[in-house]
């Protein structure tokens, strides 16, 4: 049997050769590196490989169990999706990108040490950035900046918690650290970060709906999901992340439901998803941990296809505002079935996908006895299918008919969404098929097809959807209007600029000072030095020689401009230049002897 | 005539082509049948779940207001126009602005295309 490779490996190589290839051969490598890896993956048997030593670290690639494999699955199911979406326009940048951001993920969920963790985690920024650049857009050119300029910052924190832990005595280990002190505390807010917790995380919402509509699948799947694992792995059964996922699952709802852009309304629903995920991480018992992996598992599979059927929208009309589009429904049926697919996933509709996980979730809320907890993520159940669930196709394919006419999405769009839709469809109705036994914690068994629970779940989105048609025959639902939300991006976005003038003001003006006086006065002193000062040294001895020798004004006058022009020329007669090397010669003699003594 | 009128959100944006057959989802008759078909089915949902109290069914309940004829019902509806009133009335006075509000120094509200 060959040995398996690091799948961050497979997908690394890849990355740096598609651009090395032409049209159709480079089309076909790219959809072949997932599927080599999706081959690898079956050859990695439980334990830790590929250890590499560096100066005094003992560096882990691959610690290979119940946790990481189950992301390392999704994450390379997905890859290939995402390829197939995007490959028919073959280009370098877009396949490159994407292959990138998979295998630095991959990279992520493998590390078995956190120096390795920190690594990938850096390369999973340059993934994203180069994904929002390959909408090619200066809106994206400016916002790839903001998003490096948030992850490096992140990053940064991240590395200074890292030190910090490793200073007080931590451990490389990538496994449970405790939450005191400095550095695990910085550690926590830098992973707090890229998953885009409260207030952190508004780079999300401001930057995935700029990117290419292939490069945003890959940034939906990728980023805060890896953050979830790592959260889980590190900080699990912390209280504090509790809270930190009920915020996430209930606040941005409100803004999904006034947001026109529809990839900015699924960017809300997407921080509400990664809430439940948080909330089962804070949790920590077994069954919500589970619920957390099995969460991240589907919620990737409809996420993705979501944001793919709205970009193949956005590929046939290059519009993705609630107020451009609607009455899309007769042009591209087939994508508008996927969306709804995709939009009964999210909504966790019995026979879909969020409906096997999300229920575990809240099933342990109510187990540990968290009524709270558990009332505010009914709330957001009900609400991610009034603003995701309904919102999304109903705006896009149907509601008002926005007159456009356009081609059903290309075959090879229609195929990734396919497949997507398949597998939702196929993990809600079969949970048990494959996606309960990769869980990590076997003994917490969760059965979620009861009378009970569907029909709860059934009562609870329909008259969620009957508001929705209510609202909307009484004129109360929000018209959908062009308009920017301000979120905490206000903070760099308008902050940023004011810090900079600021900075411009302040700093800039000592740059001036210190210029006219550096270059204004000192500069130009050595220069007129160098420049005049051999004559007016010269002037000043000769002056009174010239006034012993009798000479009126005028000739003493005429006498220094001829020494001047002399000097200007470096045409001295040899009887000056002798005299002045006497002179010198004197003066060293003087100092010979003065030093001397 | 009135009767066979769509619901304002349906309403097209620009007039339709005249020749083309309206989609079945803009069909008024369609619309009132989707409509109806959604009030029929949270009308036996509801009924349902009044049945499975009288009967005493046991819904395995982690709390005891999830007992209650109807709760998971009454608590999607009004869960959601909450969430509709408090974002269109509380939360869009608060953070709309144009468009191009970070693009450029622009006014703030936003342009109303339709309401």
């Amino acid at each position: 049997m060959p040995e398996a490779l690091p799948p961050s490996l497979i997908y690394l190589l890849g990355a740096l050769l598609v651009p090395l290839m032409r049209g159709r051969l480079r089309q076909v490598f790219a959809l072949a590196v997932p599927l080599v890896a999706f081959a690898n993956y079956y050859l990695i048997g439980k334990g830790i490989h590929w250890r590499v030593e560096l100066l005094d670290f003992e560096l882990i690639l691959g610690r290979a169990d119940a946790w990481s494999l189950i992301f390392l699955h999704i994450f390379t199911v997905l890859s290939f999706i995402g390829i197939l979406f995007i490959v028919r326009d073959n280009s370098p940048l877009d396949l490159s990108a994407g292959l990138l951001y998979a295998g630095s993920a991959m990279g992520v969920v493998m590390a078995g040490d956190l120096l390795t963790l920190f690594f990938f985690w850096e390369l999973l920024t340059m993934g994203a950035v180069l994904c929002i650049l390959a909408r090619r857009t200066p809106a994206s050119g400016r916002a790839a900046m903001r998003y490096l300029l948030v992850h490096v910052f992140g990053g940064v924190v991240l590395l200074a918690g890292l030190v910090l832990h490793l200073a007080a005595g931590g451990s490389t280990a990538f496994d449970k650290i405790e939450l005191s002190g400095v550095g695990p505390w910085l550690m926590f807010f830098g992973f707090g970060i890229n998953c885009a917790w409260p207030l952190l995380g508004a780079w999300l919402t401001d930057t995935y709906p700029e990117a290419s509509i292939g490069g945003v699948v890959f940034m939906a799947t990728y980023t805060t999901k890896t953050a979830v694992y790592v959260l889980a792995r590190t900080f699990p059964e912390e209280p504090v992340l509790i809270w930190i996922g009920v915020a996430m699952a209930t606040l941005p709802i409100f803004y999904a439901v006034i947001e026109n852009d529809l990839r900015r309304v699924l960017a809300y629903s997407l921080i509400n998803q990664v809430g439940f995920m948080i909330v089962g991480v804070g949790l920590g018992t077994a069954l919500s941990l589970n619920g957390t992996a099995a969460h991240a598992y589907c919620h990737i599979l409809y996420k993705a296809l979501l944001f793919m059927s709205i970009g193949a929208v956005i590929y046939r009309t290059g519009k993705s505002k609630a107020t451009e589009l609607g009455g899309l429904c007769r042009s591209m049926p087939w994508t508008c079935l996927f969306c709804c697919i995709g939009a009964a996933s999210i909504s966790a509709f019995p026979l879909f996908s969020g409906f096997v996980s999300k229920s575990m979730i809240m099933s342990s809320a109510a187990a540990e006895g968290q009524v709270v907890v558990w009332l505010a993520l009914l709330f957001a159940s009900a609400g991610v299918f009034h603003h995701a669930g309904i919102k999304i196709p109903f705006f896009a394919f149907f509601s008002h008919d926005s007159g456009i006419r356009c081609k059903e999405a290309p075959l090879n769009q229609l195929l990734a969404m396919g497949i997507a839709a398949v597998l939702c469809i196929f993990v809600g109705a079969f949970p048990h098929a494959f996606l309960y036994p990769m869980l990590p914690n076997v003994e917490a068994t969760y059965e979620p097809y009861t009378v009970g629970h569907v029909t709860d779940q059934l009562a609870l989105l329909l008259f969620s959807a009957l508001a929705f048609t209510l609202l909307m025959l009484a004129g109360l639902y929000p018209a959908e209007i062009r308009s920017t939300n301000l979120d905490a991006d206000w903070i760099y976005r308008k902050g940023g600029p004011f810090f900079y003038r600021l900075a411009d003001r302040s700093l800039n003006a000592i740059n001036a000072a210190a210029s006219r006086l550096f270059l204004g006065r000192v500069v130009k002193g050595i220069v007129n030095f160098f420049e005049s000062g051999l004559p007016r040294v010269a002037c000043f001895f000769m002056t009174p020689v010239w006034k012993v020798m009798g000479h009126d004004d005028a000739r003493i006058e005429a006498e220094r401009h001829s020494l001047f022009r002399r000097a200007a020329v470096g045409a001295f007669p040899v009887g000056v230049t002798a005299f002045s090397a006497v002179i010198l010669l004197g003066l060293l003699t003087v100092y010979y002897y003065v030093s001397g003594r | 005539m009135e009767k066979s009128r769509l619901p304002p959100t349906l309403e097209p944006m620009t007039p339709p082509d005249s020749k083309e057959r309206p989609s079945w989802f803009f069909q008024p008759k369609n619309v009132r049948r989707v409509i109806v078909g959604l009030f029929g089915a949270c009308g036996f949902f509801f009924l349902l779940d009044v049945v499975f109290v009288l009967t005493g069914f046991d819904k395995h309940p982690h709390f005891q207001w999830e007992q209650w004829p109807g709760f998971y019902a009454v608590f999607g509806f009004v869960a959601c126009v909450l969430l509709v009133l408090i974002s269109r009335f509380l939360l869009r006075p608060l953070v709309m602005r144009g468009e191009d509000y970070y693009e450029k120094n622009s006014t703030p509200t936003g342009d109303k295309t339709d309401a």
